[in-house]
């Protein structure tokens, strides 16, 4: 080909090229924002189902009375290191 | 949910419209290389997708040893999206010169030295992402990651240095010559322009994929705190 005086008609292999390189990046472009997309998707839904496990987990817990939590404890006074030593 | 910030969108704005120019220039502006005809022009993006895509792996390198010393994950995250970006610029470089060489060499491929050394760094980086998708734990996914990513980043200076170094038939265009080379040629002033402008157009779409690549680590950084949280 290198031999040849006129110029040879090289035009297809270079749209080819074009054409792939623009493929790819678009479909890598696509690819991120899929990604992203769903990626919003999930965080939205786990938003919500942290929301709506939130009071469920408080109401699974047992609430104790003021009364009850007296007559327990004698003294009002927090358990701590030096009152467990004592 | 964390939108996307003013200067990102204007950075993809912008690497949008310098791509345009780009092409352009590339398929224009720039003369017929007279032996060769039009199939030269998919030089300028070969050359700007290959100069990114091993930045990118050396980028990743220097990640990979930044998170071996802070052990922080971010340089984790940071290194998967150099990776990733470079894998994909690098496949054009390859698929490019493929194409290229189809007339000038007679041939879609053949194995010489550059293209050796292209097509198994190509492969590094594919088997990184396989080793991540083995390993569940996260930090000794990135371990793993770092040092991989390590070892396969000797591969990008040594694809750039193939054809200076052993004797191939790829040709050197900037900054040397090869007697064994076939398909080289001389630029003219127009041809520099377009050249230079698509080095300058796949750097700042390099940093654009890049930085939305990073955004989307984080989200998934994110999403897997938020299932750890809910699940427990």
């Amino acid at each position: 080909m290198f031999f040849q005086e006129a110029t040879p008609d090289t035009s297809g292999y270079m749209i080819a090229g074009y054409a792939i390189a623009f493929i790819v990046m678009a479909i890598y472009v696509a690819s991120i924002y899929l990604r992203s997309r769903n990626l919003h998707q999930d965080m939205t839904m786990l938003e919500e189902l942290d929301k709506s496990a939130q009071p469920v987990v408080e109401a699974r817990q047992p609430k104790k009375s003021p009364a009850k939590s007296t007559s327990n404890n004698k003294s009002a006074k927090p358990v701590t290191k030096r009152s467990r030593k004592k | 949910m964390e939108s996307k910030p003013l200067a990102l969108k204007i950075l993809d704005i912008v690497s949008i419209i310098i791509l345009g120019i780009s092409t352009y220039l590339a398929l224009v502006f720039a003369p017929t290389e007279l032996v060769m005809g039009d199939v030269q022009r998919v030089f300028y993006f070969h050359i700007g997708t290959a100069w990114t895509a091993l930045l990118g792996f050396i980028l990743a390198a220097v990640f990979s040893v930044v998170y071996l010393i802070t052990k922080d994950l971010k340089w984790d995250r940071l290194q998967v999206a150099a990776i990733e970006v470079s894998l994909v610029f690098f496949l054009i470089t390859i698929a490019l010169g493929s194409i290229w060489a189809r007339p000038a060499w007679n041939t879609w491929w053949t194995w010489d030295p550059r293209l050796t050394t292209a097509a198994v760094t190509e492969l590094i980086y594919i088997a990184y992402f396989m080793l991540r998708q083995g390993i569940d734990e996260p930090e000794k996914r990135a371990r793993f990651g770092a040092v991989y990513a390590l070892v396969g980043g000797l591969s990008a200076p040594i694809t750039f240095f193939a054809i200076r170094l052993f004797r191939t038939i790829h040709p050197v265009v900037i900054g040397g010559t090869n007697p064994a080379a076939d398909g080289g040629f001389s630029m003219t002033a127009d041809m520099r322009v377009a050249f230079f402008f698509a080095l300058f157009t796949f750097t700042v779409i390099f940093i654009d994929l890049f930085w939305n690549r990073i955004r989307l680590g984080d989200l998934q950084e994110k999403v897997e705190q938020l299932k750890l949280k809910v699940t427990l």
